[in-house]
């Protein structure tokens, strides 16, 4: 077997975990659990990179697979642990739509980027660019995941998981991002997710909870 | 070389860069405004230094833009190093920016002369920030009136409309002031987004935006149409045309005196500005129901401001209608000429014209010099209502007796300015019989008549103003300590009434300028080889008029019967009460009132009116009657808006439930919408 063949099929398991991941996310109660999951996520986001980085040829994708293993894999679910941990906010109760009615809408929406992801992989050249469809879900579930949830640090994990489908979207259709723009993006991926965290504390201070339900009092009548 | 010659000769080699000398005056102005943030609370700072600097500026331009108007050649352009990376600044000079910045400079410099003593601290906005709103307003105007593009034009535009909402609502602690200025804006607003959509038409399919581009485009007679539609709907807004005058009355006298009459005098005159660069130079066609609609609207505008002006028993509110009533003669003038041109009689287009540019300098002089005049009132006597005003002569002198010449120039009284323009207009009236259109000519002449009674109301409206504020007694007995302007604002008041008077003298000098601009709009002029003391504007022959040698009849007669009185009769003079018509003894408050003064007009024109009236009962003592009156098209045209505009943010308003799952589904739901879309 040659060893391109090996390597897109590689990709291919590697894409159908992280779908899996993004399912198991959703299904997900316990945010302790939910940043391990994320964590997992980007290292199987990393291990893609570094087989297109290889199979490519490509120095800048070399770089863009560090950045994610130092930020995604590392140093995001530390400080996101050591968040929680602060905030007590290790159980996330319940969610807005109760799970199996969420990984049913998970399933429409899976199809529907399959669907949608045809006439783009069709037009792509790289070797990974059936794996598309699969970044489209992994965005769409994530977003779900940020709709259907009511803690404001859910949000965020749903925030960061929606930037890993784009990543690999990125990565999948077009060999990654120009590096520029990739720096950009890990950069506001970092100082949003400082913001927000900052957010996290003024939010309890107010309301006593990290419930999103409370900030319906804010709207003006 | 004679003096003459080398000094002709420097004027000549000094105008060449014309533009660039006025925009570096443009840029003064601006620092000017910043150096107020340096010690912003230093009235003696900001007011005695930089407001004067500002009014040298404007002197300046104006003598610039002058000496382009007089010799008169090609218009200057230049490409600013600023804007978008595609899209640069544009500015050009011609005659009719020309004559414009010399409006502006002239009013200008008189209004910066007076500001400089009559802002002082602990009103509202601290001096120095004003300083800065104020040069800022300056500046915008300046190159409003020098843009070349559709997109510079759109920004200065958008600056003078923000910056002047500053300078209104610089008392913003109170309510009134506050509702004000949120009218102003949003009716600037309205009128901005118009002009935007004009100058989309205007382009005509190039998508370049520059006017040079406009003026080569071709439109086609419906296109060129809605290009007039909306300019008119936008410039109006901003001018103060009926039906979109509503914000007038209320921010200009919620705005401090010397932005009153900024805002009267020259802001207004943007408007008119920017309506004569679209109908005259930007479209190449015209068509005579364009003409007709604006002479009607214009006229409709006249009438109404005197009338509603003659009811008003707050000074500046006063003012505020005069001022509609002026912009509504200005527009007359202005649809004559089109109608005019439209039939093809460049010669009779010509004087209408004039007739319009001259009224616009006039306006700008005496209407700032009346607004100027009630600052010195209001500052001396903290009144602005009509009522508890009176007998101010004798303790404001200098005030009174300029604010005299302005309310004579107001009322187009010969020989002073306001009377050359108006009888300008009336002489273009009574060529109307020539257009070829029979229906037309059936109704213009009413159209005189219409601007006849119009000028007589202005005339009953200056009368009342006059007489109310500085004639008879004081109504209040704190108005006996009342005092006089200060230096500052005497010089400012006298430049303008100086004004006042030299075009109405000499109106030759005004009909230069302007015959300058209408021949570049319109490739003829009126005739302007009379001497500099006198103006026939089609040919001596035809109807002409002199304002020395009036002025000279007026001095000779007056002293010719002093003179008589004083040798014939006894000579001695006298004082004493006059016939108190058997009285036992009299009170202030038996003198004409405002209200009493104005009630025939409210009387006979009672259908305009929405009015609300408190009745004194009889047997009260001391009895105050108070009369409201509102404008009927607020309640007809505003409030319905208003009301469906609500309904409609309600109904929009519901979407916004407050809760984050919710926002978070809108935008999933329109990201997959849009996929679907795609797909």
């Amino acid at each position: 077997m040659h060893p391109s063949h090996v390597i897109a099929e590689l990709l291919k398991l590697l894409a159908a975990s992280l779908l899996l991941i993004s399912f198991a996310m959703l299904s997900r109660r316990r945010t302790q659990r939910l940043i391990t999951l994320f964590a997992w996520q980007g290292s199987v986001l990393f291990i893609s990179t570094l087989l297109v980085a290889y199979s490519a040829g490509l120095t800048e994708l070399y770089y863009s697979a560090a950045l994610t293993l130092l930020l995604k894999v590392i140093a995001l679910p530390w400080i996101l642990h050591r968040l929680i941990q602060r905030l007590g906010a290790q159980w996330d109760s319940e969610t807005l739509v109760n799970i199996p009615t969420t990984m049913l809408v998970g399933l429409g929406l899976v199809i529907f980027a399959f669907g949608l992801a045809q006439p783009i992989s069709r037009m792509a050249t790289t070797i990974t660019r059936n794996t598309i469809g699969i970044a489209l879900a992994v965005i769409f579930l994530a977003f779900l995941m940020m709709i259907t949830r009511r803690k404001a640090i859910t949000q965020v994990i749903g925030f960061l998981a929606m930037e890993n489908g784009l990543f690999f979207a990125a990565t999948s259709a077009t060999y990654g991002m120009p590096m520029v723009i990739e720096l950009g993006i890990a950069l506001d991926l970092l100082v949003g997710f400082f913001i927000l965290g900052i957010f996290f504390f003024q939010i309890r201070e107010q309301f006593d909870s990290l419930d999103l339900s409370n900030m319906e009092a804010l709207k003006e009548d | 070389m004679s003096p003459l010659d080398w000094t002709s000769r420097y004027l000549l080699a000094l105008s060449r860069h014309d533009l660039s000398l006025l925009l570096v005056f443009v840029l003064g102005w601006l620092v000017l405004g910043v150096a107020g943030l340096i010690r912003p609370h230093r009235v003696g700072f900001v007011a005695r230094i930089l407001f004067p600097l500002g009014a040298v500026a404007g002197l300046g331009g104006a003598l610039l833009s002058g000496i382009y108007l007089i010799t008169g050649h090609a218009p200057e352009i230049l490409i600013l190093p600023l804007g978008l990376p595609d899209l640069p600044f544009h500015v050009r000079l011609d005659t009719l920016s020309a004559f414009f910045l010399l409006l502006l400079g002239i009013a200008g410099a008189g209004i910066s002369t007076f500001a400089a003593g009559y802002f002082r601290s602990g009103e509202g906005t601290a001096p120095g920030l004003l300083c800065l709103q104020y040069h800022v307003f300056l500046a915008s105007m300046a190159l409003v009136i020098l843009a070349d593009d559709a997109y510079f034009f759109m920004v200065v535009w958008e600056t003078m409309a923000l910056s002047s909402y500053f300078l209104v609502t610089s008392q913003h602690r109170i309510p009134e002031i506050r509702h004000a200025g949120f009218l102003y804006l949003l009716m600037a607003h309205v009128g901005a987004i118009c002009i935007l959509l004009c100058f989309g038409v205007l382009q005509g399919g190039s998508w370049q935006f520059t006017f040079n581009a406009m003026r080569g485009a071709t439109l086609t007679p419906f296109w060129a149409s809605a290009a007039f539609l909306l300019a008119l709907t936008g410039f109006g807004a901003k001018a103060g045309l009926v039906p979109l005058h509503v914000w007038l009355p209320e921010a200009h006298p919620a705005a401090p005196s010397p932005v009153s009459a900024m805002m009267s005098g020259i802001m207004l005159k943007t408007a008119i500005y920017g309506m004569l660069r679209i109908a005259f130079d930007l479209l190449h066609v015209r068509f005579w129901w364009w003409g007709v609609l604006m002479l009607a609207l214009g006229l409709f505008s006249a009438l109404f401001g005197a009338i509603f002006a003659a009811v008003q028993t707050d000074m500046k509110r006063l003012l505020a209608y005069s001022s509609i009533e002026n912009i509504g003669i200005i527009f007359t003038g202005m649809g004559l000429a089109i109608l005019f041109q439209a039939c093809h009689l460049p010669l009779f287009a010509a004087l209408a014209l004039t007739a319009a540019l001259i009224h616009s300098l006039n306006h700008s002089l005496f209407k700032s010099l009346l607004f100027l005049a009630t600052g010195s009132v209001l500052h001396a006597t903290n009144q602005r209502s009509l009522g508890k005003l009176g007998g101010l002569i004798r303790r404001m002198p200098w005030v009174a007796t300029l604010a005299l010449i302005g309310t004579l120039a107001i009322a187009g009284l010969p020989p002073l300015n306001g009377f050359v323009s108006e009888w300008l207009l009336l002489q273009s009236f009574l060529f109307t019989p020539q257009i070829p259109h029979a229906f037309l000519n059936m109704l213009i002449p009413l159209g005189a008549a219409v601007l006849a009674l119009t000028a007589a109301l202005a005339a009953y409206v200056m009368v009342k103003f006059y007489g109310v504020i500085f004639l008879g007694q004081h109504r209040e007995p704190s108005l006996a300590h009342a005092h006089d302007a200060d230096w500052l604002e005497r010089i400012g008041l006298a430049w303008l009434a100086f004004g006042c008077i030299a075009i109405g003298v000499m109106p030759q000098i005004a009909l230069r300028a302007a015959g300058a601009v209408t021949g570049t709009l319109l490739g003829q002029t009126v005739n302007l080889s009379s001497p500099y003391w006198s103006i026939a504007p089609i040919s001596p022959g035809q109807a002409s008029y002199s304002g020395l040698i009036l002025l000279a009849g007026i001095v000779g007669v007056v002293g010719f019967t002093f003179a008589l009185v004083r040798v014939v009769a006894h000579g001695r003079m006298r004082r004493t009460v006059p016939w108190d018509c058997g009285y036992p003894w009299q009170t202030s408050r038996m003198q004409d009132t405002a209200e009493g003064f104005g009630q025939p007009i409210r009387h006979m024109f009672g259908p305009f009116f929405r009015m609300e009236r408190d009745l004194p009962s009889p047997s009260d003592i001391a009895p105050r009657y108070r009369v409201h009156i509102e404008d009927r098209l607020w309640r007809t045209i505003y409030l319905p808006i208003a009301r469906g505009v609500q309904r409609l943010a309600d109904a929009v308003g519901v979407l916004q439930g407050g809760r984050l799952a919710i926002y978070l589904l809108y935008s999933f739901l329109t990201l997959i919408a849009l996929l679907v879309f795609v797909l």
